[in-house]
C-alpha cells in the first residue's frame, strides 16, 4: 500500500475518531477467549457480561457490540464501542460438533452459522479503529489465520494489541507468540480469572490513545 | 493405498488474473481434492478473501482448507539480506515464497515454523516435511 494511501487511512481514521466512539475489535481464531475477554472488560466497567462462552468452538457466531464502554486509568477515561467477533477459521466441519455431543441437526446449524460468522468477521475487519488479537497461548501461534489477520491489519495501518490468553494454564507459552510476532507488544492474560488484567488495561490505553 | 495429488501453480499462470479470479482458480483446484503449491504468495487482501470465499463454498463435500505460506523473509536475516529480499519483492511482486493450500478433508494440519512446514494428512497421518 502506498505511503499516501496509508497516510489518508490514518488521517481519515483520526477524523472519524473525533466524531464518534472508537470501534475496538476483538479478533482471533476460534476458542482463543475473545468473548471471555469481552466479558471481563464488560464486567469490570459495565457490570454485565457480553456473551456466552463454551469449550465448543464457534460459540460466538454473530458480531456483538457493546456501546460506550468507559475505562478509567490514572485519571483518564477511554471510551470505545467493543466489537466481539466470531473466530476466524479456514475450515468448518459439522462432524466436529457431533464429536462434542451435539445432535446432527444442531451441529449442521452451528456449522452453517459459523461459516457466516467468519465471513462477517472478515467484512468487519476494515471498519475497526483498533484491534485486540486474542491468541490462545497454549496453541501454536504460527497459523496462517493469525498471520493473515495481523497482516491485513498491518496493511491497513490499524493499531493492534496481541493478547496471549490462558496464561493460567501450564502449557501456556508467551515466548512462542513473542517470537512469532516480534514487532508487536504482547500482553499475557488469563481472561477467565482476570490475571494480569491491569497490564492489559494499561496496554489498551496505549493502543487506543 | 490412497493417492495424494499436488498441483504446482506457477506464478505466471495467475500473474495476470484479477484478485477474485486468482482466488477462485485456487479454490477450484482445492475442491478437486488436490493440494495446491502456488509459486509465490497471495496479497494480504487476497488471503483474507480466500478464507471468506472458502466459507461461502463450504458444503457436505467441501469442509474448507488448510493454508500455509513459506516466506523467505526472515526477521533474523542480516540487513543486507533483508534489503536484497525487499528489492526482489519490488521487482517480482509476490513471486517469492510458496503458498500451500490443501482441502481440509485430506490435510489435517499444516504446522508452520519459520524454517519448515509439516503437512499432516488425514488418511495415514504421515508427515511430509518441506525445508526452506
Amino acid at each position: 500500500m502506498g505511503i499516501v494511501k496509508k497516510f489518508m487511512n490514518k488521517f481519515l481514521r483520526n477524523v472519524f475518531k473525533k466524531k464518534k466512539h472508537v470501534k475496538l475489535g476483538l479478533y482471533g481464531p476460534p476458542n482463543g477467549g475473545k468473548t471471555t475477554l469481552a466479558n471481563l472488560i464488560c464486567k469490570d466497567w459495565l457490570g454485565e457480561e457480553m456473551g456466552s462462552v463454551s469449550n465448543v468452538a464457534h460459540e460466538t457466531r454473530e458480531i456483538h457490540i457493546k456501546e460506550q464502554v468507559n475505562i478509567e486509568r490514572n485519571g483518564k477515561t477511554l471510551t470505545f464501542n467493543l466489537v466481539d467477533t466470531p473466530g476466524i477459521a479456514t475450515k468448518i466441519d459439522y462432524e466436529d460438533f457431533l464429536k462434542k455431543g451435539m445432535k446432527k441437526e444442531e451441529a449442521k446449524k452451528r456449522a452453517k452459522e459459523a461459516t457466516k460468522g467468519v465471513i462477517d468477521s472478515i467484512k468487519w475487519l476494515d471498519n475497526m479503529d483498533a484491534v485486540i488479537v486474542v491468541l490462545d497461548s497454549t496453541d501454536d501461534p504460527y497459523s496462517q489465520v493469525n498471520i493473515t489477520i495481523i497482516g491485513n491489519l498491518q496493511a491497513r495501518d490499524i493499531p493492534v494489541l496481541l493478547v496471549a490468553n490462558k496464561i493460567d494454564l501450564k502449557r501456556s507459552n508467551i515466548k512462542k507468540i513473542e517470537s512469532a510476532f516480534p514487532q508487536y507488544e504482547i500482553v499475557g492474560i488469563s481472561a477467565k480469572y482476570g490475571k494480569n488484567k491491569d497490564d492489559f488495561y494499561d496496554a489498551l490505553f496505549k493502543l487506543v490513545k | 493405498m490412497a493417492g495424494l495429488t499436488l498441483q504446482f501453480v506457477p506464478f505466471n499462470q495467475v500473474a495476470d488474473m484479477g484478485s477474485a479470479m486468482r482466488v477462485k482458480k485456487l479454490i477450484d483446484i482445492v475442491k478437486q481434492n488436490k493440494i495446491v503449491l502456488l509459486e509465490g504468495r497471495l496479497k494480504k487482501e487476497e488471503e483474507k478473501d480466500l478464507i471468506a470465499i472458502t466459507m461461502e463454498e463450504i458444503s457436505k463435500k467441501f469442509k474448507g482448507i488448510e493454508l500455509a505460506v513459506i516466506n523467505p523473509e526472515s526477521k533474523d536475516a542480516a540487513m543486507l539480506t533483508k534489503l536484497r529480499m525487499g528489492m526482489m519483492n519490488a521487482i517480482w511482486k509476490n513471486r517469492t515464497g510458496l503458498t500451500i493450500i490443501g482441502p481440509a478433508s485430506i490435510v489435517k494440519e499444516i504446522k508452520q515454523n519459520p524454517d519448515k512446514i509439516e503437512l499432516l494428512t488425514k488418511e495415514n497421518k504421515t508427515k511430509r516435511r518441506k525445508k526452506k
